[in-house]
């Protein structure tokens, strides 16, 4: 650009002045963001990489350098790979049902109806709810003795389940109340790319005789498909996250746990217990990263899952 | 930016099966929250009634009282920390996520294409994988139980930047900017005087977003204010919920006024919500 002039004496000062708040304001601007990064994100991630090659402790003076033990030992770390279990297996018992469920209630939502934008109001109404709360109101429904799920189940002949002993009914537990936060977000962000989908396609396909329920399979989804990729992408990240939803369904001091014996144990919640109670922060970066590498590779996984959505048109 | 009108004359009509999921799932939205007040307002005998109860009883005011009073879990200073965690990182994320966005969007400058795509980036990595080194900086800062250490990190989100720039492409005409500067108006004048203003709804739906985002957020408070007397309210329920006693109706009685803050902006403004969430608006 005309850099060059800049410095050229016959331009008076205040163009000068006007041409390098042209040039130099743009970064001004935008660099608050890197600043902010590079200290609070970029330097962490870094600093996480060494430290997962050490076996650094608060307890500890002493930091010895110990190359890649911390990942050869959390390689046969049986709690590791039961929080690893517990956390893939509570993401699936959460996203699978949470995104048909949303992808029926969008197509609902798209119908006119008497009083659909109230109907629009109430889906949205667990998105402005704390995780925390949505946590302790359905730890409550989930009680053993005495809880309202237990009591709903008896009057169809299923006695009392204890949903904080059993494995998979602590899955279910949990993962329903990523269910009732998610299911209406996710509604919604289906019924805006619904809106966008041309009428016509569904008049053609009428003529050509095409049921509903067709129509939907054929036409719907195929179209939704980036934005079904986005929704997946989006719950698989929170999902390698889960941490709140677990850490609150038991109370007292060995919630982080996840239950006596581990059994709804989360990677985030293994990785915390590593650091605040067993104190061993190198072995905990080493966890962090293994951590990312699972929200990378799930990601990766579902995405050519569902890119395979495409109907046989 | 207001949520999408049903177009009468292109829209399929609903029949019952539609009728009767949406009723459902309205239901099903509404009833814990009915039933966080119903157990709010009773006396700790809920717990043990068999069929459980359904109806609010006269409690509310003594449950509120004892929660209020409740020395451990702090929630009057929870809540105080709360709207000024939450309300801080919202004018922040707004006025840097405008700043920036007005930037990419409006002004020529080398390297922008890449520094975009380095911002979008940067929204894909989680705060668990910096976790540690974040709580050690804390440490060194002296900022640990400091309100401090949940307000600096998120400060600006590339996600505000994002949406910011998309509106201000939509919604700032070319010519406009250029007016201004044919006027001798500087580049932070025209932000200020022109493209600002303009960004009014945008600023709106994306201040409540991440209001809403910051009031519910619990994993780095949880970690950096872990002793008491310096919490955020969420994590006021935390310290609840893990007394050695559990009191459930004192609980709920602080889960129904954490929750109140919400449902009142809810309730003023969720039109802007709801087109914030159609748009992609929120982030999980």
């Amino acid at each position: 650009m005309a850099a060059v002039d800049v410095k050229s004496p016959a331009v008076p000062w205040r163009v000068r002045l006007a041409r390098l708040d042209r040039m130099g304001s743009p970064y001004l601007y935008v660099a608050p963001f890197f600043i902010l990064f590079a200290v609070f994100g970029l330097y962490p991630l870094g600093y996480t990489g060494a430290l997962a090659l050490t076996d650094q402790s608060p307890l500890d003076p002493q930091t010895s350098f110990v190359g890649l033990d911390n990942f050869a030992t959390l390689a046969g770390d049986p709690k590791f790979w039961t929080a690893v279990r517990n956390t893939l297996g509570m993401f699936v018992l959460a996203t699978v049902p949470q995104l048909l469920l949303a992808l029926a209630l969008a197509n609902w939502l798209n119908r006119a109806l008497r009083g659909i934008g109230l109907f629009r109001i109430a889906v949205a109404i667990p998105i402005v709810t704390s995780t925390a709360v949505v946590a302790l109101v359905f730890g409550m429904f989930f009680a053993r003795d005495y809880g309202l799920v237990n009591w709903v189940l008896e009057g169809v002949g299923i006695g009392g389940i204890d949903w904080r002993a059993e494995r998979y009914a602590a899955w279910v537990a949990i993962a329903s109340m990523v269910d009732w936060r998610w299911t209406g977000y996710n509604a919604l962000i289906y019924l805006a790319a619904m809106q966008a989908i041309p009428r016509n396609l569904y008049e053609v396909a009428e003529i050509d005789g095409a049921s509903r329920t067709r129509q939907f399979w054929q036409i719907t989804v195929p179209l939704l498909q980036p934005t079904i990729i986005f929704t997946v992408i989006i719950s698989t990240i929170g999902g390698m996250q889960l941490f709140v939803e677990p850490l609150l369904f038991t109370s007292g001091a060995g919630a982080l746990s996840g239950g006596t014996l581990g059994q709804f144990q989360t990677v985030t919640m293994y990785l915390v217990q590593t650091m605040r109670a067993y104190h061993q922060w190198g072995y905990a970066a080493a966890i962090a990263l293994l951590l990312f590498g699972l929200i990378v590779l799930v990601s990766a996984v579902n995405f050519l899952l569902v890119r395979r959505i495409r109907g046989e048109r | 930016m207001t949520a999408a009108p049903a177009a009468p004359a292109r829209v399929r009509r609903g029949g019952p099966l539609a009728a009767a999921g949406l009723v459902a799932a309205a239901v099903l939205s509404f009833f814990p929250l009915y039933w966080m007040v119903v157990v709010a307002s009773r006396t700790n005998d809920v717990v043990y009634r068999w069929p459980p109860a359904f109806l609010p009883g006269g409690n509310l005011g003594e449950n509120v009282r004892r929660v209020l009073a409740n020395q451990d879990a702090a929630i009057l200073k929870g809540i105080a920390n709360s709207f000024l965690v939450a309300g801080t990182i919202t004018v922040s994320t707004v006025f840097f996520g405008a700043l920036a966005g007005f930037a990419f969007a409006k002004l020529r400058f080398r390297g922008r294409h890449a520094l975009l795509l380095s911002i979008l980036l940067t929204m894909m990595v989680p705060i668990q994988l910096g976790i540690l080194p974040l709580y050690i900086m804390m440490i060194k800062f002296g900022w640990l139980n400091d309100i401090k250490a949940v307000i600096a990190p998120f400060l600006i989100s590339g996600f505000g930047i994002f949406l910011m720039r998309q509106y201000t492409l939509q919604a700032i005409p070319d010519e406009l900017i250029e007016a201004g500067r044919v006027d001798g108006c500087s580049t932070w004048r025209v932000f200020w005087h022109i493209v600002l203003p303009g960004l009014r709804p945008a600023a709106g739906v994306l201040g409540l977003l991440t209001f809403m985002q910051h009031w519910n957020e619990f994993f780095w408070p949880f970690i950096v204010l872990a002793d008491p007397g310096n919490p955020t309210v969420q994590i006021s329920l935390h310290t609840l919920n893990s007394a050695y006693h559990q009191d459930l109706s004192q609980i709920f009685a602080g889960m129904v006024i954490a929750t109140v803050p919400l449902i009142v902006i809810f309730i003023l403004f969720f039109r802007q919500i709801i087109s914030g969430i159609m748009e992609g608006a929120l982030k999980q």
